[in-house]
């Protein structure tokens, strides 16, 4: 198993060093002058000249990116060009937001992605398994955006229950996270379903039945503990979709999260400020997959000798 | 030459009669044909123009004049959305085929020639993938700029890794195979071997990707252009449509519902289509 997770770390390097590149490449691949970019609009000549000088942008390309990469390790993302502050701040109450917002929605995405798998599997062609797939192809099929402002047109406008944007309490998380979450749950619905129905035909089953099992002990003890294997897969990378997505639904809602960050970084020309949340999500994404594909190894042996 | 004509007609007959059994699939077929005919006779279709507005008429209710009513500057909604299918249909083509060209070139010569080619490239594909979904998109436009051709131009870079890794996994399986052996033994140049043997037997899957990644395009590309990295206005686009139907939840409902449901009819058809394709094609690519 510490061999397992030695190599997977090891392949991890190679993709960090890529994405660390291509946020650092960001201020060369634009067009203008990086001491200029930084030092933002209307900036008098010395202001540049001491951008240039602070961040080494009068360096060699390779000990810029070295400089780069050693201050990120050390927490120091820049300064923001906009308003001045350590980029680092910005990020971490934002990207908290997110966080708090991905893990609401992947819960409720589990909740009603299981139920309705377990349920359609046991009862397969049945009226409530045709339902959920049907509700799954449209969960799968929605623009979040607009599934987040259909939402916000029935339980805020009309029905009042949940206000229509901003933070603050949980329920003004509510139906973001819904939004957010309702083509995971579709996929975590599809994903268990096949799992179980697998599962289910196997011998192993057949023979818990005919021992005299009670249907719901072989249904939710034996097969659900089996089929969840490749589900586990499946909440991981619907964790980590998450935090894409968010943006949508963090524009939809006006939400303070990092994704809403770097949209706004991007129309305000503030590159740190996108470098930031660009290495943070991805790095992010990387290390979910990372625990996910342990997790799954840890479940499933056969993984491990591969 | 003619017996593999026939072969070839024989196998498409299987494939058809596949698909006409799956009613879900032909319903997503329906569906993007009328997508694509409505793209291409947008002009004849829309009853008005849908760059012109009448401000006196602003965000009016669906009626006998305007079928669905018009937007905040008084343009008639229904030519915006018609004349919308046109601008998807266009960035979904552009976008899929650039990821088609590029991604099975990548997967043609990581699969085939293996060792340190296939290992960058791979590795490449992995940093790609390492932004996830629609961040990724949003990440090249940061790089790119916003706007029309840098949109097709992210969604096509987006969604490279996928026809990469599915032609990559086809090849390596592939060429083990006694007839690419056999091509290689009557010394067939790569060139023929990849193109002529090796492409045309991985089909099957490339065309369910394609079909399914219109889908996936469409969602992501209408995504940019709600945050206002995509398409720009004026242009009738269904995502650009949404972003500011916010500010009109209250008093015209209808600017926030119609683009949406046009994005997700389109998506749906594709999806529909594609699974229906996948079970046609190769019943074992069922997932």
């Amino acid at each position: 198993m510490g061999k397992y997770i030695f190599k997977r770390i090891v392949m991890l390097l190679p993709v960090l060093i890529g994405v660390s590149l291509i946020s650092f490449s960001l201020l060369h691949m634009v067009p203008g002058d990086p001491a200029e970019l930084l030092a933002g609009e209307d900036a008098n000549p010395e202001f540049i000249q001491a951008m240039r000088k602070e961040y080494g942008l009068d360096q060699p390309l390779y000990i810029q990116y070295f400089q780069f990469i050693s201050h990120v390790i050390r927490g120091d993302f820049g300064i923001s060009i906009r308003n001045r502050e350590p980029v680092i701040n910005l990020l971490k109450e934002r990207f908290l937001f997110t966080l708090q917002l991905s893990f609401l929605s992947i819960l409720i995405a589990a909740f009603i992605g299981l139920i309705a798998g377990v349920i359609s599997s046991t009862r397969q062609y049945s009226l409530f398994d045709n339902m959920s797939m049907v509700g799954a192809l449209f969960g799968i099929s929605m623009p979040i955006f607009w599934f987040g402002l259909l939402l916000m047109l029935v339980f805020s406008v009309h029905l009042k229950w949940f206000p229509a944007g901003g933070k603050g309490t949980l329920w003004h998380l509510i139906l973001p996270a819904i939004a957010l979450g309702a083509a995971s749950s579709a996929v975590i619905a599809r994903m268990t379903r096949a799992s179980m129905l697998e599962v289910i035909r196997q011998d192993f089953i057949r023979t818990a039945r005919a021992n005299g099992l009670r249907e719901a002990i072989v249904i939710y003890k034996h097969a659900l503990k089996n089929a969840m294997i490749p589900v586990i897969t499946v909440f991981g990378l619907e964790f980590g979709y998450m935090l894409g997505g968010a943006v949508l639904t963090e524009t939809v809602f006006s939400l303070p999260g990092v994704g809403r960050l770097m949209v706004e970084g991007i129309f305000q020309r503030d590159y740190p400020i996108v470098q930031g949340s660009m290495l943070l999500v991805a790095t992010t994404f990387v290390l979910v997959n990372l625990l996910t594909d342990i997790a799954y190894a840890l479940f499933d042996p056969k993984i491990r000798y591969e | 030459m003619s017996e593999e004509k026939s072969r070839k007609t024989s196998q498409f007959r299987e494939i058809w009669r596949r698909l006409k059994r799956n009613r879900a699939a032909i319903v997503g077929g329906i569906i993007v044909l009328l997508f694509v005919a409505t793209a291409i006779l947008a002009p004849w279709l829309s009853p008005y123009q849908p760059n012109e507005g009448d401000l006196t008429k602003r965000l009016k209710a669906p009626d006998r004049e305007h079928l669905l009513g018009t937007d905040p500057l008084g343009r008639d909604l229904l030519s915006r959305v018609i004349y919308g299918a046109r601008i998807s249909l266009q960035i979904q083509l552009v976008a899929v085929v650039i990821a088609m060209v590029v991604g099975i070139i990548l997967g043609m010569v990581g699969g085939y020639y293996g060792g340190i080619f296939d290992h960058l490239i791979m590795r490449l594909m992995d940093i790609l993938l390492a932004f996830p979904g629609i961040f990724l998109a949003i990440a090249i436009i940061a790089v790119l700029g916003p706007g029309l051709t840098n949109l097709m131009l992210a969604a096509g870079i987006y969604s490279i890794p996928q026809f990469a890794r599915i032609v990559r996994g086809s090849v390596l399986s592939l060429k083990e195979k006694e007839f690419v052996e056999a091509a290689k033994a009557v010394g067939e140049k790569d060139f023929n071997i990849l193109f002529r043997y090796l492409l045309p037997n991985s089909m099957a899957p490339i065309i369910v990707q394609t079909t399914l990644r219109m889908a996936t395009v469409l969602l992501t590309a209408s995504g940019l252009s709600f945050l206002g990295l995509g398409v720009q206005p004026p242009t009738a686009e269904w995502g650009a449509m949404l972003s500011n139907a916010r500010a009109y939840l209250i008093t015209a409902p209808h600017v926030a519902t119609v683009p949406g449901l046009a994005i997700m009819l389109v998506v749906m058809g594709f999806n529909l289509f594609g699974d229906g394709l996948r079970d046609s094609l190769d019943p074992r690519l069922r997932d």
